[in-house]
């Protein structure tokens, strides 16, 4: 602050007596407006790679996806360079596969952000606190390589979809402990207080009283972290290979899913793998995207009030 | 808070349907259960760093070639060698790269969204950034090598043109699929990351700071440089490094974009490998133990990675906290 205040005598020319305030130098004003064109230019500049995507897998995917036999047929029996055939084998292994993540992932997540709000103090809370820091950072190639060398290298099993969830729900556990947490934090202690005066026990007031209050909180992180496992790719390729055929079974045969439907079309330039490639991004962007303002629209019109 | 309360001696009295006589039990069952699920979070990771350590250990003795300082990759050889300088290199300028463009962008947009734009549009304005984070990576591989890579190559030789006697911008080995390629759509991905940390310090920016920057006369950007940056400052750091470790460990995009190349350059204008990259493309080797040991061996190098660039950034944060207390 004392660079402002030094700088203003320097820089001002003699003031019009009684008129002192109101009189910037040009020099601060011409970097004020700079300042402020930058931070616009910067936002607009932002901007531009949404648009540009969305612009872009739309130009190129929607004509195939607009396709009713898109959403209702496989690959199977469709040769890749023709024309034909849709995505509902992969859309099928994308839900079946976060589907199943969610139910091992949330179960962890939302006990441990109970714990971390309820329960924990003292070191190993700080422990556990700086572990999900750690999850949450953990890149994604990372944990595939980790479920490999404990579910093929280990256990000798071969690579199915249920090791994709479990990789999965790896990333999945600190996006949902993060949001979880944040809305725990948000229910008023009052409401805990009057629990307990009342002899309320202390799980029976989480269960009843703090998990209802912060309810929409949580179905955002749930919904968020469903987002981000659907999109991601690099577990998919080391634990989950690709099949034009339909399959349900998270426990055997290769499982499709729609980032392996883009990845197997990618770098060709036969016309039908292109247009399937775009359109599998678009199906996935899509869904991604419902999910994503879903969470949202959850969490703004239901917040925790004070 | 709940730890004065909680510890009720009523709790077993047998007070209507909420308080029932089972409360004690159910209480040591439910912390059990939180607890058990914190252990669980902490023994997840411990069990990454030892299971990759295992894996990667037998190829590693086996490894006739220095694993940090050779420039080979042949882990299914008789005898098997493999180094990682290269992917090393490559990891981390591209990451660094990244980082340098999107940081001031990024601190930008979360100046405009807290101190410029009109409070009604704010939300929404930061809406429409945070879903830049909900693109899946693949789609922006897919953005990054059919469309933008096109537009790139005039910036990459104009750059080269002027700065190409820094080894780093040489344009001798220059392709279109570059590291630098690779490090702006990795700008891109980060920067919802980076934008959404430092807008969240800069509205806890103190009233009372930049109100004294305010009655002392300072402009609008004076109030930015004096009160909201120095106060932002360690949120901004502890941002970029979390932006830096996701732009690490990125994959698909990397793999879609950055074209490999046959010999080595330190330029950021010729291609390259990271570790996520070169572990993807060959996921279809892992036949033998020896030879996923060594893709393992490089994952754990990543991971090893990540973890100090997040624990870096945690504890930055951390201090802060310390400091306003």
């Amino acid at each position: 602050m004392s660079t402002v205040a030094s700088k203003v005598p320097s820089t001002r020319p003699t003031p019009p007596a009684g008129d002192a305030i109101g009189q910037v130098s040009r020099s601060r004003v011409l970097a004020d407006r700079s300042a402020t064109v930058l931070m616009y230019g910067a936002f607009l500049l932002a901007l531009v790679p949404l648009v540009w995507i969305l612009w872009t897998v739309l130009g190129k995917g929607l004509s195939l996806v607009l396709d009713s036999q898109w959403w209702t047929n496989s690959q199977a029996g469709v040769s890749p360079r023709r024309a034909g055939g849709g995505a509902y084998h992969a859309i099928v292994g994308t839900i079946l596969t976060a589907a199943v993540t969610a139910l091992m992932a949330v179960p962890i997540a939302v006990f441990t952000a109970i714990y971390l709000v309820e329960y924990g103090r003292g070191r190993f809370a700080r422990t556990v606190s700086f572990m999900v820091d750690i999850l949450t950072g953990i890149p994604s190639i990372v944990a595939a390589l980790f479920i490999y060398a404990v579910w093929v290298g280990m256990l000798g099993a071969q690579r199915v979809a249920f090791s994709v969830s479990l990789a999965l729900a790896l990333l999945m556990i600190p996006v949902v402990v993060r949001s979880t947490e944040e809305m725990l934090k948000l229910v008023p202690n009052e409401l805990r207080e009057a629990s307990y005066a009342l002899g309320v026990p202390k799980w029976k007031t989480i269960v009843r009283i703090v998990l209802p209050t912060a309810a929409s909180g949580i179905a955002t992180g749930i919904l968020l972290g469903l987002a981000r496992v659907m999109g991601e790719t690099a577990p998919l390729i080391i634990l989950a290979p690709y099949t034009a055929f339909i399959n349900t079974n998270m426990f055997s045969g290769n499982m499709a899913a729609l980032p392996t439907l883009v990845f197997t079309n990618f770098g060709s330039n036969i016309p039908a793998q292109n247009d399937r490639m775009w359109a599998a991004a678009l199906t996935l962007i899509v869904l991604v995207l419902l999910l994503n303002l879903a969470g949202r629209f959850v969490a703004r019109f239901s917040a925790v009030r004070r | 808070m709940s730890s004065i309360t909680g510890r009720s001696e009523l709790d077993a009295a047998p007070s209507g349907d909420l308080a029932g006589s089972t409360s004690r039990r159910g209480d040591r069952i439910f912390a059990g259960l939180s607890v058990g699920s914190g252990a669980i979070v902490v023994a997840l990771i411990a069990a990454v760093a030892v299971f990759l350590l295992a894996r990667a250990i037998p190829s590693l003795t086996d490894n006739s070639a220095n694993f940090l300082t050779d420039r080979v990759w042949n882990p299914g050889g008789s005898p098997p060698q493999f180094g990682i300088p290269d992917l090393l290199w490559v990891t981390v300028i591209s990451s660094i790269v990244a980082m340098v463009i999107s940081v001031p962008v990024s601190v930008g947009v979360a100046l405009f969204l807290t101190q410029y734009a009109p409070p009604r549009l704010a939300r929404p304005f930061a809406a429409a950034i945070d879903l830049l984070a909900a693109v899946p990576s693949i789609v922006y591989g897919l953005w990054g090598a059919y469309i933008v890579l096109n537009y790139l190559n005039s910036i990459q030789s104009a750059i080269g043109r002027v700065f190409g006697w820094i080894p780093l911008f040489h344009n001798d080995q220059a392709i279109p699929n570059s590291i630098f390629a690779g490090s702006v759509i990795l700008a891109v991905m980060i920067l919802p990351i980076v934008t959404a940390l430092s807008r969240e310090v800069f509205t806890q920016t103190p009233a009372a700071h930049k109100e004294a920057a305010l009655a002392l006369g300072a402009t609008r950007w004076e109030v930015i440089r004096t009160a909201v940056l120095p106060f932002g400052r360690p949120g901004v750091i502890s941002a970029s490094m979390l932006g830096l470790g996701r732009a690490l460990g990125e994959t698909i995009a990397v793999l879609f974009i950055i074209n490999t190349v046959p010999t080595f350059s330190w330029s950021i204008f010729s291609g390259g490998e990271t570790f996520a990259s070169r572990i993807a493309r060959d996921a279809g080797e892992f036949d033998t133990p020896q030879k996923t040991g060594a893709y393992i061996a490089a994952g754990l190098v990543l991971f090893v990675l990540t973890f100090a660039v997040n624990a870096i950034a945690r504890v930055v944060i951390e201090r802060r906290k310390d400091f306003r207390e």
